[in-house]
């Protein structure tokens, strides 16, 4: 396991680029999911909006 | 006027009026130049006087400064004529749009990018330039800059209106000009260096061509969709 | 027939209807894919010759790079056809790529990088290929910038379309000339990102991941453009049924 994670030495190029690579696919998935809710969040509040006045 | 003009005709008359009014300001048309100058003057600045140094970073420092002050110039281009709505009018004049943003792009060119191509090998020369480089380093500027001018009437059009312009307009231009700026350096190196520079030369002015046909195209196109 | 399929899809809440319906099809084997090519790149293909355990990289890197040029063509692809065809769904889905595009081109930056350090001896070196990432990205950025400029979103769609249009064009010169101005300085050194010899047990998982990534790309889009067709539509009246069911 050890040599694993060592790999080869080259370990402190390869998690970096590996935990990166991680980290921006998460983190698009979570912005992307929460534009989705906001704008339906926006939505929602319009058409209330729009009740409330007519 | 009740005869309605050809599309020469008026991209002739643009021109003429282009210039007229350029002329009535030569200060603001000017500063580019100056600009271009001050820049160049930097280079030996931040790092050494010696000519014979200097020599090796002259095409870096001629093409940033000249691309540099092309796009500060690009600020001239559409601004007034965005304004006052002269450029809107040529929107719906039934004339091509492309044809005439050329014609005006033409005169921008002979007012901000025409002194720089005739200043640009005295610079060289006072970056430790052989004078006999002059004649060479004047070519591949007046390739260059036609390019430049060409693509940077495509971001002015595109940001015309815009708070804060300026920068989204370098933002956009500079990538777009890496190839001239690629091998307008490239070719510059070559003229100083007394070598024959057709290869560069060669790319540089199939990029001026594909820009002087293409350009305007993109130019109106992002004209029409600011002026909406 | 398709031509029927082409205008259906145009149509903002039958879009949205079917985009939603879509992504699980593209996320999940999305993820198996990555998953098992990254069990492939890390665990069962051997060591390369030249690079020992540094090529492992290429599993992360190659995707990145992959993702960072054909979202830029996706994006203008559909800038084209929404400003062709005035088609607001087209404009919406090139919108939701260019986030993604510029952070995968960050990662394909990062990691070129860092896998260059142990081979070359440097972080960077302006070799053609990362230089040429490195202008994608400044095209990625002035996309964001203008749409970001522009409050109107019909003239920020129209505006961005002619750029990611014009920056398509140019891609490809940017390329040729990069990688030609690269040659004219050769430096001695050859190993230059020397794409290491590929048996299959270290192809199928690289395979494995740039298809993954394709997928997963599809399934985010998908996501953000559902969004990105909402902010467009708010008055028309699909919306509000659409937002009452997920």
């Amino acid at each position: 396991m050890m040599h694993w994670l060592l790999m080869g030495g080259y370990w402190p190029y390869l998690w970096p680029s590996y935990v990166l690579t991680l980290l921006v696919v998460v983190l698009n998935v979570i912005f992307a999911r929460r534009s989705l809710r906001a704008a339906r969040a926006e939505v929602r509040r319009r058409l209330q909006m729009q009740r409330s006045h007519s | 006027m009740s005869t309605p003009v050809s599309a020469v005709q008026a991209g002739y008359l643009l021109m003429r009026r282009d210039l007229r009014l350029a002329l009535r300001r030569p200060g603001e048309w000017l500063q580019p130049m100056v600009f271009f100058l001050v820049v160049i003057s930097l280079f030996p600045l931040a790092s050494t006087p010696e000519l014979s140094r200097l020599r090796d970073m002259a095409p870096a420092a001629l093409w940033v400064a000249a691309l540099l002050s092309s796009l500060l110039a690009l600020e001239l281009l559409f601004r007034e004529d965005g304004q006052d709505g002269t450029l809107e009018q040529l929107a719906v004049s039934g004339l091509p749009l492309a044809w005439l943003l050329l014609a005006k792009t033409c005169v921008h060119w002979l007012l901000t990018g025409l002194p720089l191509v005739l200043v640009g090998p005295l610079a060289a020369t006072a970056l430790g330039a052989p004078y006999a480089s002059m004649p060479g380093v004047l070519a591949v500027l007046l390739l260059g800059s036609v390019a430049l001018s060409l693509i940077g009437a495509v971001g002015a059009g595109l940001t015309l209106g815009l708070r804060r312009g300026g920068v989204l307009l370098a933002l956009l231009v500079l990538p777009l000009a890496v190839p001239v700026l690629i091998y307008g350096g490239r070719a510059t190196a070559l003229a100083i260096a007394l070598e024959p520079m057709t290869a560069p030369m060669d790319l540089l002015a199939a990029i001026a061509v594909l820009s002087a046909t293409l350009a305007p195209l993109a130019a109106a196109a992002a004209v029409r969709i600011s002026l909406e | 027939m398709t031509w029927i399929w082409f205008h259906k899809l145009g149509s903002p809440p039958h879009f949205y209807r079917l985009a939603g319906r879509m992504t699980p099809w593209f996320a999940w084997p999305a993820l198996l894919l990555c998953l098992g090519g990254l069990y492939g790149g890390l665990v069962t293909a051997p060591a390369d010759y030249q690079q020992g355990e540094g090529f492992r990289i290429i599993y992360v890197h190659a995707p990145a790079a992959w993702l960072s040029v054909m979202v830029y063509s996706a994006m203008a692809v559909y800038a084209a056809v929404g400003l062709i065809w005035r088609i607001n769904v087209a404009h919406a889905l090139a919108a939701s790529c260019a986030g993604i595009g510029a952070s995968f081109t960050v990662v394909a930056l990062v990691t070129g990088s860092l896998w260059g350090k142990p081979m070359w001896g440097t972080y960077w070196e302006w070799d053609p290929r990362l230089t040429s990432e490195l202008v994608l990205l400044f095209l990625y950025l002035g996309y964001m910038g203008l749409r970001g400029a522009i409050d109107d979103t019909a003239r920020a769609d129209r505006a961005s379309a002619v750029l990611a249009i014009v920056g398509a064009v140019n891609v490809p010169i940017i390329h040729y000339s990069v990688t030609w101005w690269n040659s004219l300085h050769q430096a001695p050194s050859v190993m230059k990102f020397g794409k290491p010899t590929m048996p299959a047990s270290m192809l199928v998982p690289l395979l494995m991941m740039l298809l993954g990534f394709t997928l997963y790309f599809v399934a985010i889009m998908l996501v953000r453009a559902r969004g990105e067709v909402l902010r467009r539509e708010r008055g028309a009246h699909w919306v509000a049924e659409a937002t009452v069911e997920s």
